[in-house]
């Protein structure tokens, strides 16, 4: 097995869950709770990735981080270097790729908060801000929780936005489904079975731990 | 410039009829207002309006010398800054958080030792001893109304604001802390608002009363003078009780309680009638008028009077009989013209025991 791309696969999946924690928390309060009317506008562009193909989205990455760009190049001003095939333009990527899926868990465990403990909360004296830490991340934890594992998940399993943005670089852009590719490709396909059945086993075992956590996932799952 | 709650609003919700209140009443120490009306009818806004949960598209509200809300000059002070206490209809209290934990939530601001001094006082005060690390999921519907008002209560706020504070509970519970809470909000000596439907509670609580029906306020008065003296038909149709007057028990035996009113005697079944200080509260359309000199009937009370007004309301008259005190009957048209009412006839009035009921007044 070729474990520099895993713990490539791991590293980037794990900064992208992380950053998306970040970013992903405030985006999906202010979609929960704004009252702005064209809100819905900014729901489909976060729900973009989960339709794209990964190759417009990744080449729209491409051009948008490449040197022809103003942020490509206030990036390779600042670094050095360009940012397409890098890990770190692959992590953008990622995070964008990922957005969906965890701003939708985090903004669904939101909306499942009452009201009426904000408004108490708000009652008391205690901010806006306090009140998403102190009652409704709290009340919020299988949603947050969802929301990391599946960008997470969804980070391992990516494969055209990685080829698109980050080349097959080892040890820097070649993750684990890239290398699966490769192995086919030279016909080695004991090896490609070996990483091929790691992926599923990891794969299926989050998805394990979503569902038994939090029955309501999506928000655009088909309802019962 | 006097202690003053002035509140004048507008707030309309899509289709709905336009709540237009306009109110202005003297604040002391512990006056309580009753927001008092059917549902639907606008006094959960206009509570919400006052903790600041609602934005009136117009109007202004003040509190003493605070204005809290201004819609001309832009004046929108939010909940957090207007050190209010509020419990809404059903508690909301917050289940992550233990019972102290709920408590102290308000407290952010505090140390921590005066931050456990304040919840202990609380604790103590409110009788939650016991049950300090309970979640709210654990606790009865009693245990939780005293948990959520010792929340909203703990950081010491100017104002206190109910929402329906007993409508969750069953009867039984009700009738219990209705009187407890009065005492309570006595104690506190915090002015508080109170939305209410229920009339009995609106008569043990309130200080003040405003009767509210298709969002706007009719009347505004203490409320034994609002249910006894309601300014329109509409009001008496919200308030539903036309007689309210005040009463002595006398005897209370078999469960069957004696007063009296002005040296009437009335008799009336004993409910929730702890201690002397009673009002007796009658509703007009469980006043039977009889002909002066007619026979027995099962109606335990049968009050000698005379016939002071009649007021034509339809197909119903409203007659206003003196029988020791004002006691105010419907009755139809067709009957009144059998008994030849008119202003002046002496009557009898016909009164089950069952239909008076009798709430506890404080002697003030």
């Amino acid at each position: 097995m070729n474990w520099t791309a895993i713990w490539v696969t791991v590293k980037l999946a794990s900064l992208t869950a992380g950053i998306l924690l970040v970013v992903g928390l405030p985006i999906a309060y202010w979609l929960t709770f704004s009252r702005w009317r064209w809100k819905f506008i900014v729901e489909s562009v976060v729900a973009l990735p989960l339709v794209l193909p990964p190759t417009v989205l990744g080449f729209y990455i491409l051009v948008a981080i490449g040197p022809h760009s103003p942020l490509g190049r206030f990036y390779s001003d600042l670094v050095g270097h360009p940012l397409p095939f890098t890990f770190e333009g692959l992590l953008i990527a990622s995070i964008l790729y990922s957005l969906p899926f965890a701003v939708q868990p985090f903004a669904s465990a939101f909306e499942q908060v009452d009201r009426r403990l904000i408004e108490a909360s708000w009652t008391l004296g205690v901010s806006k801000f306090s009140t998403f830490f102190k009652l409704i991340v709290p009340l919020s934890m299988a949603g947050i929780v969802t929301g990391l594992v599946l960008s997470f998940a969804h980070t391992l399993g990516e494969f055209g936005v990685v080829l698109m943005v980050g080349g097959n670089i080892d040890g820097e852009t070649r993750t684990v489904s890239i290398d699966i590719y490769d192995e086919v490709q030279a016909l080695n396909y004991a090896g490609a079975a070996k990483t091929a059945l790691l992926l599923l086993g990891v794969s299926y075992g989050v998805l394990l731990l979503v569902y038994a956590m939090n029955r309501k996932v999506w928000a655009i799952w088909p309802q019962k | 410039m006097a202690a003053e709650m002035i509140l004048d609003m507008t707030k309309t919700y899509p289709g709905r009829t336009p709540i237009r209140a306009r109110l202005r009443y003297v604040v002391e120490a512990s006056t309580v207002l009753i927001l008092f009306g059917p549902s639907g009818s606008g006094k959960s806004t206009i509570l919400r309006s006052v903790a600041g949960l609602e934005w009136p598209e117009d109007g202004s509200i003040r509190f003493l010398s605070r204005t809290w809300l201004d819609t001309k000059s832009g004046i929108r002070v939010s909940p957090q800054d207007r050190h209010i206490g509020y419990m809404p209809q059903d508690y909301a209290l917050f289940p992550t958080y233990s019972v102290i934990g709920n408590i102290g939530y308000g407290l952010g601001t505090l140390g921590s030792h005066d931050r456990n001094k304040r919840i202990a006082e609380v604790v103590e005060l409110f009788q939650l001893q016991g049950l300090e690390s309970a979640k709210p999921r654990e606790l009865s519907g009693g245990q939780q109304q005293r948990v959520a008002l010792a929340r909203a209560v703990a950081p010491r706020p100017q104002l206190l604001l109910l929402d329906e504070p007993l409508s969750a509970l069953d009867a039984p519970t009700r009738l219990q802390l209705r009187g407890e809470l009065r005492s309570l909000l006595k104690q506190l000596a915090l002015p508080s608002i109170v939305v209410t439907h229920d009339w009995a509670e609106a008569l043990t609580l309130g200080d003040m009363m405003a009767v509210m029906g298709d969002g706007q306020i009719h009347q505004i008065g203490k409320p034994h003078e609002v249910f006894s003296r309601p300014i329109d038909a509409a009001v008496a149709r919200i308030v539903g009780v036309e007689t309210v007057v005040q009463g002595q028990v006398i005897e209370n035996s078999n469960g069957l309680v004696t007063v009296t009113v002005n040296g009437a005697r009335l008799k009336g079944l004993s409910g929730d009638a702890a201690g002397t200080a009673v009002y007796v509260c009658i509703r007009a359309e469980d006043v039977v008028v009889e002909q002066a000199g007619s026979g027995m009937t099962s109606a335990r009370n049968h009050l000698k009077g005379r016939v002071i007004d009649i007021a034509l309301q339809g197909m119903m008259v409203q007659a206003t009989i003196d029988c020791g005190f004002q006691l105010t009957a419907t009755i139809t048209r067709g009957a009144m013209e059998d008994l030849h009412l008119v202003p002046g006839s002496s009557v009898i009035a016909a009164v089950k025991a069952g239909a008076v009921h009798l709430v506890p007044r404080s002697v003030a």
